[in-house]
């Protein structure tokens, strides 16, 4: 990992979706969204876990200030990957937001008991999409006092 | 849509301007206040005075409130099978790091800090609603829970 600009004031995201026309949209709208944002991107629940664990080709991964997580994943799936990050002491508290295609109340209500910080769910139209990671800036990114990175 | 959200406040300054702000941002919220801890507590588990209260779809609360502190509510709701799926968001003047750490270890959903000027709080208290209130995805009531 490469730092650029000042790193004390880039927001570390980590982007957990396997679907790449989801990633492109999501990275594109951060890219406009003039915060210095770095994403992180893992595509399966395996890959998610390394990442946040330092484990293997991430050992000098850095800890993410914030993940959007989706659901329905390869390997190992995002109920999973939830679960694990909030049972984990160091990964608890980094504000783990789904993001998924899903409007199923069982899920939503299964991320919530898994201490899920919050439920987002992707619309189908570009335009949408692009309002929605806007909302999430502005939210979680601007507002929010996300915690401080612990060593 | 019709939302419900428990304030837990004991400053009235505070209560009367975050009625206000959500009055302007959306009139169909239904917004019920708990001045103390106690009081919280005893209208979620509807106890007393409070038997026939509404479950809240969402929960805005203080930290620094009397006779029980927010910490101790947050971890009495997040403790609670029934209630650890109510979203429930720290409203706070505190800043510091502590507090905002150990709110996440409690599972608040998130943290927000009160601004002291009365436009940004109006401001954000407009973004509690644009954001927590309409474009995030709330879970159902639990049915006869």
């Amino acid at each position: 990992m490469k730092p650029t600009e000042d790193d004390s004031m880039t927001i570390e995201v980590l982007l957990v979706e396997d679907s790449p026309g989801d990633v492109r949209l999501t990275q594109e709208a951060f890219r406009d969204s003039g915060k210095p944002v770095r994403l992180h991107l893992a595509s399966d629940g395996v890959e998610a876990l390394a990442f946040l664990r330092c484990e293997g080709i991430y050992a000098d991964a850095p800890r993410p200030d914030l993940i959007l997580l989706d659901l329905n994943l390869p390997k190992m799936d995002g109920r999973e990957v939830l679960k694990e990050i909030k049972k984990d002491r160091n990964l608890k508290t980094i504000p783990t937001i789904i993001l998924t295609t899903s409007d199923d109340e069982v899920d939503v209500l299964i991320s919530y008991q898994l201490q899920a910080n919050c439920y987002l769910r992707k619309p189908a139209h570009w335009d949408a999409f692009d309002n929605l990671v806007r909302s999430i800036n502005a939210f979680w990114l601007t507002r929010a006092k996300l915690p401080q990175q612990v060593q | 849509m019709h939302r419900t959200v428990l304030l837990v406040e004991d400053s009235p300054g505070d209560v009367r301007l975050t009625q206000e702000a959500f009055h302007d941002a959306d009139p169909s919220i239904e917004l019920h206040v708990a001045t103390d801890g106690v009081e919280a507590m005893a209208y979620l588990r509807r106890e007393g005075i409070h038997a026939e209260a509404p479950r809240p779809d969402f929960i805005l609360l203080d930290l620094n409130l009397p006779r029980m502190d927010g910490r101790e509510v947050l971890a009495h709701i997040k403790e609670n099978d029934d209630l650890k799926t109510i979203p429930t968001v720290i409203l706070t003047t505190s800043d510091a790091e502590a507090d905002i750490m150990t709110s996440y270890q409690l599972r608040a959903n998130c943290y927000l800090s009160k601004p002291v000027q009365l436009e940004e709080f109006e401001g954000l208290v407009k973004s509690i609603n644009d954001f927590w209130l309409t474009t995030v995805k709330l879970p159902l009531q639990a049915v006869g829970g």
